[in-house]
């Protein structure tokens, strides 16, 4: 591997100096499950690794059911499955936090890195955006908020400057009437990449008979996750059936652009976000009621 | 050209010191630097899992772990699974299931299972073949790995090592 500096950071002020000071030569480590990889391969190039898991920050996972999850960037996957309230309340974010690579990928991925890298296909970021995540980035200015439909610039691009980096992501406290669900579609049982992977949430009234609100996001069929607004704002107000889901799911798919490579034709890709999309929203609405 | 840091970890129960370069692998610093060669390097990307160990409890790729984080970690190779009393019961059941052919992925295998049967001590098939994912065998089919692992737990011995 290429030869590069180590800094276990202690402070985020460090973070944000040692970043402001080297530029696009440092890199910031959480899990390293892709960063190490990277800079092995020579895709990403770093004079300068800044660990941050010895901040609170990025390492603290704090829930209650009143102000929702402050999840740091660097808290593992398995930190979040292991804590039964997370676990509980967070059904749709489990989805995605048991399904990323295998048991020992687990246990040092994190949503936040997962984030950051801004892969097109990443499992966690279309269920983030459905419970409807928002970044707090830390920089020279202080912190700094941005939901995560908007954080993803393009494949591997995140909209953070170079002295910018994430410490945490603020997951709302699911209302009364919730549910949320992520799936994706590979042609294997595990390990693998999406084809299209779907997040989606709902908030049910109080009979649990309509759909007040909802959200649903796509993975691997644009170049960054897609926010398809439209689709939940067809929801909102429907009486929770088929129907309106069926609705959904096509403004969905209509909202896929995705390109044609060795997981799938594009033609395949369009078809599969709507059928998964009727799947999950179906999922979410099952959860909201069951909740 | 990088410098050198001193790392003290705690390894198999011993404590070790050991210089790294902060680009090396925890790997790479077992294998050559420790001679714990029992970790092996499949891919050198986290697919393979023939690199595992157990971190503080967590299962890792040691391939995807630098070895200057290892600072005050506790570290169990494959080289600390058998006990004085010889082969641990996930060891001694590969053996009865020859649940290995070429055996470049047992240590990683051993490593999971050991892990998985530490967090979940009766597992079922289905929990086994999720948890053991990631890691990969290109001789047996997987199947008697599976039988090997379901069997250790099953056996009194089991309840003998902890962990």
């Amino acid at each position: 591997m290429q030869a590069f500096d180590y800094v276990r950071a202690t402070s985020v002020d460090e973070v944000v100096s040692l970043l402001a000071e080297n530029g696009d030569q440092a890199r910031v480590l959480s899990g390293g499950t892709d960063l190490l990889v990277a800079l092995r391969e020579g895709r990403r190039r770093a004079k300068l690794v800044i660990d941050v898991k010895a901040l609170p920050e990025t390492t603290e996972m704090v829930y209650s059911p009143d102000s929702g999850l402050r999840l740091g960037a660097a808290v593992p996957c398995h930190r979040m499955y292991d804590d039964k309230a997370v676990a509980q309340a967070y059904p749709g974010l489990m989805d995605a936090a048991t399904l990323i690579g295998g048991t020992q990928i687990q246990g040092r991925a994190s949503m936040g890195g997962n984030l950051c890298n801004a892969s097109p296909a990443a499992d966690s970021i279309p269920t983030l955006i459905a419970h409807g995540a928002v970044a707090v980035i830390a920089g020279p200015n202080g912190k700094r908020e941005l939901p995560v439909e908007e954080f993803c610039t393009g494949p591997g691009r995140h909209a953070m400057q170079d002295s910018e980096f994430l410490l945490y992501l603020n997951i709302p406290a699911p209302v009364d009437g919730f549910g949320g669900a992520y799936r994706r579609f590979i042609p294997r049982n595990e390990m693998d990449i999406a084809v299209v992977g779907c997040g989606a949430s709902v908030v049910l009234d109080e009979g649990r008979s309509k759909i007040v609100s909802a959200r649903v996001s796509l993975g691997a069929v644009a170049p960054t996750p897609l926010f398809v607004q439209a689709a939940g704002d067809a929801l909102a107000g429907k009486a929770a059936n088929a129907d309106a889901v069926e609705e959904a799911a096509r403004i969905a798919q209509d909202a896929a652009k995705p390109i044609s490579d060795m997981r799938g034709t594009a033609e395949y890709r369009k078809h599969i976000a709507g059928v998964l999309t009727r799947r999950v929203l179906t999922q979410a609405i099952d959860r909201a009621k069951a909740a | 050209m990088s410098n050198l840091v001193r790392v003290q970890a705690k390894i198999n129960g011993q404590d070790k010191e050991f210089l790294a370069e902060p680009r090396q692998s925890l790997l790479e610093i077992l294998r050559e630097n420790l001679q714990l060669t029992g970790a092996k390097e499949g891919c050198n990307n986290g697919n393979c899992g023939a690199c595992n160990v157990i971190m503080n409890g967590i299962l890792v790729n040691s391939c995807l772990v630098l070895a200057v984080e290892a600072e005050d970690a506790e570290l169990t190779t494959i080289e600390g699974v058998a006990g004085p009393q010889g082969l641990h019961p996930l060891q001694q059941k590969f053996l009865e299931h020859a649940a290995l052919q070429c055996g470049i992925c047992t240590p990683g295998f051993i490593i999971s299972a050991k892990a998985l049967l530490a967090k979940n001590p009766d597992p079922t098939e289905h929990e086994v073949r999720l948890w053991l994912a990631g890691n990969l065998c290109r001789c047996t089919g997987y199947d008697k790995i599976v039988r090997a692992v379901l069997d250790a737990a099953d056996s009194p011995e089991m309840e003998a090592v902890s962990g």
